[in-house]
């Protein structure tokens, strides 16, 4: 049990203080650095808490694309960073005020309200974890929930996805003008008729070719 | 030593907390504002996680599946909306040339 305590503690205070180097970095790039870590870190709480799919989940999708993106639009736009920092101190008074009043309202509520959640789940719970010793792992079943009982919410969320992806090319995509391309439709209705002009020199003479088949 | 679910929501409410903070301190940064985001929404997977982890049933285990399977709508969309954030920011910056929350104000908002 305590080995549990160790790595709670560890994680725990990692991300903590990630998160605040996210917040407080000077330089955008480790900022994003910075929340890689927090993700990690929340990576390593969730498989203390049995939940090894969303941790690894955690991972692939938050560090592997989100935090990456994050990384790529840093780098590429060109923006003085340290201009943006300028009212950092100026907010830093009404920012702490308001943080501390929720933090201090969620501490207030963790102390004096008992989260031993009491009997309150018995009978209520529906999809129970499976138990060590039953061969059966989280994936397994978290897949046999969500194709079952959620598979709707699972489509919808899969419709959010392909909206986010498309919205983003939308959003992203810029035609320039003035660039030489290949038009395939001009290409494919394009016929001989209109294309090819057959004239008939008379001997000794010589035939303007008209300009209207162009 | 025992780790209890007030453990992890005292995580939970600490790293919302700086999600908080973070929007106040960087307000002309929207790059930072959508990682400020980003933590809060960390924060609340944390708690359902949790949560889900703590459930108690019959014969004294604990444990409800169903928080992680929020937890990962949760995820999907707030992937989703990175995507699009980042994509706003970035047509942004290509018509304006800053990405400076107080030049946003083209709609007289």
């Amino acid at each position: 049990m305590t080995l549990v305590a160790v790595f709670f503690y560890l994680f725990a205070i990692l991300c903590v203080v990630a998160g605040a180097g996210v917040i407080l970095a000077r330089n955008p790039v480790h900022a994003v650095l910075s929340l890689i870590l927090a993700f990690f870190n929340a990576a390593g709480l969730f498989v203390l808490l049995g939940a090894e799919f969303l941790a690894m989940l955690l991972v692939i999708v938050y560090v592997g694309a989100v935090a990456v993106l994050f990384l790529f639009v840093v780098m590429m736009l060109d923006v003085d960073f340290a201009e943006l920092k300028a009212g950092f101190i100026k907010n830093a008074p009404f920012g702490l005020l308001v943080a501390g009043v929720v933090l201090a309202e969620l501490i207030v509520l963790f102390a004096f309200r008992d989260l031993s959640l009491g009997a309150a789940g018995v009978g209520a719970v529906s999809s129970p974890v499976p138990d060590v010793n039953s061969g059966i792992s989280n994936v397994d079943a978290l897949g046999r929930l969500i194709y079952t009982k959620y598979a709707f919410f699972f489509q919808v969320s899969g419709l959010i996805l392909l909206v986010a992806m498309i919205g983003a090319i939308v959003l992203t995509l810029r035609h320039k003008t003035g660039v030489k391309r290949q038009s395939i439709s001009e290409q494919v209705s394009r016929n001989p008729k209109d294309a090819v002009e057959v004239v008939k020199v008379p001997s000794g003479g010589a035939v303007i070719p008209s300009v209207e088949g162009q | 030593m025992d780790i209890g679910i007030g453990h992890y929501l005292s995580v939970a409410a600490c790293l919302f907390t700086l999600g908080i903070l973070g929007i106040f301190l960087n307000r002309k940064n929207v790059i930072v504002i959508l990682m400020s985001i980003e933590l809060m929404l960390l924060a609340v997977n944390i708690n359902l996680v949790a949560f889900s982890s703590f459930m108690p049933r019959e014969g004294g285990l604990t444990g409800d599946l169903t928080g992680q399977v929020f937890a990962l709508f949760v995820l999907t969309v707030a992937a989703a909306e990175a995507a699009i954030g980042l994509a706003i920011v970035v047509a942004y910056f290509r018509n304006r040339g800053s990405i400076a929350v107080d030049d946003i104000n083209m709609m007289k908002g």
